[in-house]
Parts: structure tokens; sequence; C-alpha cells
């Protein structure tokens, strides 16, 4: 398939989906480059399957324009479009065994018999299922059926594959396994993946960049690394990973660090997108990104001291709960020491001097 | 009750069924074979002596002819029935569940009717002199300026619409239990790997309502052949089927031995072809 590339594989334009009085997705832009692991991630009806479902061609989006790599889709319909699906429930063809069903769209398009088989016996190598050419989906465990189902979207060599909730079946050890799997496959491969999750570890772990949703928006994109480290509102900090919210106002702004009040306290973080002096604003700060101390480093910012609540040992870490007048705070301290010693712990009832740098918190705008 | 030796356990098993099957299927076959080889007497009852002139006879040109003729118009209208309950039953199965129930009842209140009567009825529809008629042909010939009105009953067409509709809720109804069970995304799937509208259905929406098409199709194929109710009623004479010749060889004819040699081969032509008809289907299946 040597055809000239656009900038961008896919490209949504202020997309709108309506179903009835219901936005599904509601003015959603993204730009999603070529050979990219693209996730989108937001919980349960937040209108992930929407997007992929208008990009494949099963639904016409109510407003905006839909691009494949650079072309209007307008009204070009699904079966003409040059991307394939990984269906959740895999939609494999009962009635066809392994090999019809992966060479199924080579069919569609008449390609030679000699080379379906060739390309048919590739793709299921590639998943690592050549010997089960002959038997029907109904005879195949979960993880084999998504195996088939990725070969038969492969096979056909798209520009785009869409993926929803493709491991969403699977127990979480096969679930591990086939994230590696796909990951080590789509480099592979070298075809742009876009992901649909709501398994914020999934996208993670897997993704070059991410989508998060909410409510049919796009909330914010970004590589893994920005998603978490620069979440670009309350929502995001909130979905991806663990946080703390301190919700006051912003008091003063000092080039790249916001001053905010929480209770008549103050604190000092990295200044979020948008936020303002006098701003009502919450600061995100991250478990393990706070320190418990003995004795406070005198004259340091964002020191307070604190009562421990509870403590719980999770092996890696340790997770305190600590509390700063009506505040609680998770706080983490990595156990980088291998001691048995009980007095390496805080204990509930003690107090506790609670600090972060500036740089590890952030102040976002409400 | 354990001193009883197994062989009388199976008889006493297979009593029923037994029984059913000899009184009601094969003492009747029997004598409609004893007859088959009889003459016809003067008051039209069979007598002796025994023959094979009703074979010879039902072995010729002319009743050949009618056979090939009713099994092409059976196979016709089961062919019409099908592509008309396709769509139609894709359609119920696709309301709304309060709707899909209704529209299912609404198939079957056919079935609480006479036969008869709506066969009358929609003779009336096609009659020359009834309302509908005289409208279209009111516009047919007054407006549009033709010549001739329209005459639609008495014709191959009116046998087959007869037929068609007649027939058409015994082919909605096992296409409905085949096609409730369908998963519609396989179609988007079907779509997804580049196959039209076309392609989706006979690759993939065909093959996996095949049994519901199978039922339907020897549900409407078998009574078809046999028919003359609808033959007679709206062929009026003009179109001659098999069946009609049978009930009439029974009734104005008065040829009991031959009209059973007729029913005896119309027997063996119908399984021969439902056999062959489940064989294909099957084969088409597996692939
Ligand atoms: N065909 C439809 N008709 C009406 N409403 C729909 C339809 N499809 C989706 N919706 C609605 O649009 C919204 C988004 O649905 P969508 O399936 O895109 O969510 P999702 O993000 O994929 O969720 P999940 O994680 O549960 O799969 C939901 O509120 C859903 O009820
Ligand atoms: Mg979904």
């Amino acid at each position: 398939m040597a055809q000239p590339q656009a900038d961008f594989a896919v490209e949504l334009r202020d997309v709108v989906k309506q179903f009835g009085d219901v936005a599904a997705v509601d003015h959603v832009s993204m730009a999603i480059r070529q050979k990219e692991f693209f996730s989108m991630l937001g919980p349960s009806g937040c209108g992930k399957t929407t997007c992929l479902r208008m990009i494949a061609g099963f639904e016409q989006p109510t407003k905006g324009d839909l691009r494949i790599n650079g072309l209007s889709m307008g009204n070009v319909p699904a079966f003409q479009r040059n991307v394939n699906t990984v269906f959740q429930s895999y939609a494999l063809f009962p009635h066809l065994t392994v090999a019809q069903n992966v060479g199924f769209g080579l069919e569609m398009k008449r390609v030679a018999t000699d080379e379906i088989k060739r390309r048919v016996k590739e793709a299921l190598e590639l998943v690592r299922l050549p010997q089960l050419a002959d038997r029907h989906p109904k005879q195949m465990s979960g993880g084999q059926q998504q195996r088939v189902a990725l070969a038969r979207a492969l096979v056909n060599r798209p520009q785009v594959l869409l993926l929803d909730e493709p491991l969403g079946a699977l127990d979480l050890k096969l679930r591990k396994e086939m994230q590696i799997e796909l990951k080590n496959l789509q480099t592979q491969v070298g075809i742009t993946f876009i992901y649909v999750t709501h398994d914020q570890e999934e996208a993670l772990t897997m993704s070059d960049r991410i989508c998060v949703m909410s409510r049919g928006k796009a909330l914010q994109i970004g590589s893994p690394l920005e998603i978490y480290e620069r979440p670009n509102c309350r929502f995001v900090a909130d979905f991806i990973g663990e946080t703390n919210f301190l919700d006051g106002k912003v008091m003063r702004i000092d080039g790249e660090f916001a001053e905010i009040e929480v209770a008549g306290r103050k604190f000092v973080g990295r200044v979020g997108e948008g936020a303002r002096v006098g701003d009502n604003a919450t600061m995100s700060i991250r478990p393990e990104k706070m320190l418990l101390v003995d004795k406070p480093t005198p004259g340091a910012l964002n020191t307070y001291e604190t009562r421990v609540a509870s403590i719980a040992y999770v092996g890696s870490d340790t997770r305190v709960i600590v509390r700063l007048g009506d505040i609680q705070l998770d706080v983490w301290e990595q156990n980088s020491q291998s001691t048995l010693d009980p007095s390496y712990f805080f204990k509930p009832g003690e107090a506790a001097w609670l600090t972060f740098k500036p740089e590890n918190a952030l102040v976002i705008k409400d | 009750m354990s001193t009883q030796n197994p062989s009388t356990r199976l008889f006493g098993l297979m009593f029923p069924g037994a029984f059913w099957l000899i009184v009601f299927f094969f003492l009747p076959i029997t004598l409609i074979l004893g007859i088959s080889f009889m003459t016809k007497g003067g008051s039209g009852s069979p007598e002796f002596p025994l023959t094979v002139e009703n074979y010879s006879r039902v072995f010729g040109e002319e009743y050949l002819t009618l056979f090939g003729r009713s099994l092409w118009i059976s196979l016709l209208s089961t062919i019409l029935t099908v592509i008309i309950a396709f769509p139609v039953t894709i359609w119920i199965v696709r309301l709304p569940k309060k709707w899909r129930d209704l529209a299912v009842f609404l198939v079957m209140i056919p079935f609480w009717t006479n036969f008869l009567l709506r066969t009358y009825a929609l003779r009336f529809m096609l009659l020359n002199e009834g309302p509908v008629m005289r409208a279209i042909n009111g516009v047919w010939v007054d407006s549009l300026g033709f010549e001739d009105p329209i005459e639609l009953l008495f014709t191959q067409f009116s046998v087959m619409l007869g037929l068609v509709y007649g027939n058409l809720p015994f082919m909605i109804l096992p296409l409905y239990a085949s096609l409730e069970k369908f998963d519609w995304t396989l179609l988007e799937a079907a779509s997804d790997l580049g196959a039209n509208v076309m392609n989706s259905f006979m690759r993939v929406m065909l093959p996996l309502t095949a049994p519901g098409v199978i039922a339907g199709s020897i549900l409407v194929f078998v009574p078809a052949i046999g028919n003359y109710v609808t033959v007679e009623l709206m062929g009026g004479g003009k179109s001659q089927m098999i069946g009609r010749t049978i009930a009439q060889q029974f009734s104005t004819a008065n040829h009991w031995p031959f009209g059973a040699a007729l029913s005896l081969m119309m027997m063996i032509v119908v399984t021969a072809a439902a056999l062959i008809y489940f064989r294909v289907g099957r084969g088409e299946k597996v692939r």
C-alpha cells in the first residue's frame, strides 16, 4: 500500500456526534500521527467507542470533519476505508475456520488465492497461532480468539488499526502478556494503532500519546509523561494515578510558580494552564512526591507538622495517611531500606513533618 | 418390573409411536398403493382387475410436464417468498422490543383465519368487479386512456400471488427464529473487512441464518406443490398444478386409481426434492 503519507494518519476536527439529545462526542479535535500508538482513555460512557466507530465508518459525525490520511471521509462507507477494527467482542465469523476468518478481508479485495494462503499463514505466525488454522472460533480460548481477531485485521495491512478494549475480556495475567505483545507487534508492523481502554495503567505503559476523555470531550492529549506529570485539569489529575487535592485560592504567581492558600495555610507549586491570581484553584500533589521527616529543614517551603492517622505496609512502599488540620493526605514512603526495625516506620498518632518541593506540585485552575 | 426382559421394554417404549405410524401412515399409504393398481369402476370406486395402466399414464408426457410445471411454480414461489421474507424479517428483528413482539403477533394473525376465507378475500381484491380493481382500472382506462382494463385474476400472476401470500408467515417465523440469534456486529466486521452489502449478506448473514431459510423453504415448498385451493380459486382453471389434478381425479373425474397413482408419484417427488435440498443446504453451511 504505497500511498503518499499525510502528516496525520487520522484527524478529527471539531467532531460532534449526537444521539438524540445526548452528545456522545462533543466538539472533539485530535490529530493522530503516522505509526503512532495512540490511546483513548476515559471512564465508561465518555464516547471512546463512538469516536472509534466514526473513524471506522460505522457512524457518521453529526458535525465536524474526519480525515484519514489527509482525506476527508465525508460519506465514504466503512468497507471502502483503509482501516481495520479489532472488536471488543472479537466478532469472529463462527461459520468460518480461523484461516477463512483471517483471509476474509483479502478475499473481499479479490487477492489471488495463492497470495491469500501465504499472507494468512504469515499473519497467523505473527500472532503465533499457525497450528490452529483449521479450527473454528468456538473451539478456541478467549486469548486465542483475540489473536485471530488481530490477525484478521492486520493481514489487510491497513493504514490504521482500531482496537476497542481488545484485552477487556482476558484475565489479568494474559492481559499483561498481551499488552507487551501488542506493543511489540505495533513496532514490528509499523501501523498506526488507535487503542481504546478505560485502564489507565494499560494506556500509560503502551501508548506514545494518550487522549483523556470525559463526557464526550477530549480533555488532554499528550505523552504518558505529560499526562501524568502535567495534567491540565482536575479530572485528568484525578483519573490518572493517585493524587491529593488541596482546594484554595491563588494568592500570588511568580514566574513558573504559584502560591495557593488552603484553610489559612500557604502552599507553593508549579502554576498550571490558565490559573490566575484570585482564582479558585486546586493543588494536586501525588502521594509518592511527598516526604515525611522527623525534623523540618529550616525555611523550607511546603513544610507542615502533621499527625499520622494510619499506615499500611505494602512491600515496595508504606502508605501513610496524615492529617493536617482538617485535611487528609496520602503519602507513599518508598521502603528503600531493607529493615525489620519497627522504629524505622511512623506510627499512628505520632507527629511527622510533611514536606514536598514546589516543582512536584501543580496548581490547577478549577 | 425388574423381571421384564429388554425386548418387551423396547416394545413398550416403541408402541405408541409405532401404533401411530401404522394406523395413520402405513395403512393409508398401503391403501393408496393398492388402489393405484386397480381399475376405475363404473361409479368411480376402484375395481379389479389389477393393472399398471395408471402408471403408464403418469409417466406419459402430459403428466410429466405437469409435474415439471408444478415443481417449477412451487420453486419459484418459494424463492419469491424467501426474497420477500428476508427484508421483512430483518426489519422486524431490528424493531424495538415492544414493537417487535407486536409485529410477530401480526404475522401470526392470519393463522387464526380460515385459509379458504383469506384466499377468497384476496380473490375479491383482484376481481375486476371488486372495488380495488374497479378503482385501478378507472384510472387505467378513463384517465390514462388505455383501451383494455387490467385483468389480474385467473392468471399466472394471481396464482403466484396467492401462493406467496398464503405461505409468507411459514417463511417469516423460522427466519425470525434464526435472525433473532444473529450477532449484528458480524455485519460491521464484514464491512470493516471490505465486504459490500451483497457480500456481507451472502458470506455472513445467509450462511448463519441457513437453518431458518431451509426450514422455511420446506414449509413453503411442500404445501405449494400439493396446493389446490389457491390454484383453483386464483387460477380458475387457467393454471393447472398437480395438486389440483389429483383433487379432480378424486372428485369430478371420479378416477380414484389414477388419482392414487398421481398422489404416490407426488409424494416421491416431494420427498426427493426435500432431501436434495437438505443436502445442498447442509453442504452450503459446512463448505
Ligand atoms: N447507538 C446509540 N444510541 C444512543 N446512544 C448511544 C449510542 N451509542 C452510544 N450512545 C451513548 O453515547 C455515550 C458514549 O458511548 P460510548 O459507547 O462511546 O462510550 P464508551 O466511552 O465507549 O464507554 P465504555 O467504556 O462503557 O465502552 C453513552 O452515553 C452512550 O449511552
Ligand atoms: Mg466502549
